[in-house]
């Protein structure tokens, strides 16, 4: 077998790959009972799914121009950078929703959110208070 | 053989936007529909790359990066203005 067939096999098994964890965690997203477990689904599928994609497209325009591009070492770095950024917003959001009213679902496995100290919210409009990373001194 | 990966791959990433776009629908709360556009960022992605290889064309990876970037300036930009009731304070 020659290298060609074998990079090309490469090539379609890491779209396949990529494109059933894309499926997994999104039917994750459908499925699972609190926002908390449905966080998890999609961060799997745009780290692992989008990165075996993204692998793909490198080794296919190896094979068929022989070049070596960054363009999507630039995309998946990009995504790994953001994907726990976001997921940590979608959460803070959560908890704070949480926070304001009667939840609509069960508070997953974990029970419901334990209240952080000094009678504080995890997330509110008040101005930060005082030595918290947001507090800006003398502005 | 390539051919048929692209195929699959195009089809499950095609589901995984309808499950999101159920998501979407569905809620129940704001978080839900926020992570459920970020999903269907990352899986347009996937679909903008997928596009790429089928076509040959380097093209589609500008535009990849871009909805990349677009996708997460938008999340955070949602979930800012629900935390603090503004988005650039």
């Amino acid at each position: 077998m020659s290298p060609a067939a074998l990079a090309e096999i490469l090539v379609s098994a890491l779209i396949v790959i990529g494109g059933s964890f894309a499926l997994i965690g999104s039917w994750g997203l459908v499925r699972l009972p609190s926002l908390m477990e449905r966080l998890h689904g999609p961060t799997k599928a745009s780290t692992l799914g989008l990165g075996a994609i993204l692998g793909a497209s490198v080794l296919w325009f190896h094979l068929t121009q022989g070049v070596w591009t960054t363009h999507e070492l630039l995309v998946s770095v990009f995504l790994f950078l953001t994907a726990p950024i976001s997921a940590n917003m979608i959460a803070k959001v959560h908890l704070h929703r949480l926070r304001q009213r009667e939840p609509s679902e069960p508070p997953g496995p974990a029970g419901a959110p334990a209240a952080p100290p000094g009678g504080a919210d995890w997330a509110n409009h008040e101005a930060p208070h005082e030595g918290t990373p947001g507090d800006f001194v003398g502005d | 053989m390539i051919e048929s990966a692209l195929a699959f791959g195009f089809a499950a990433l095609g589901l995984a936007l309808a499950m999101n776009l159920w998501r979407l629908v569905r809620g129940p709360g704001a978080s839900d529909r926020i992570l459920a556009l970020d999903t269907m960022v990352i899986n347009v992605i996937g679909l903008i790359v997928l596009t790429g290889i089928a076509s040959g064309s380097g093209a589609a990876f500008e535009a990849a990066l871009l909805l990349a970037m677009v996708g997460f300036v938008g999340t955070v930009a949602y979930a800012k203005f629900l935390l603090r009731g503004d988005i650039i304070e």
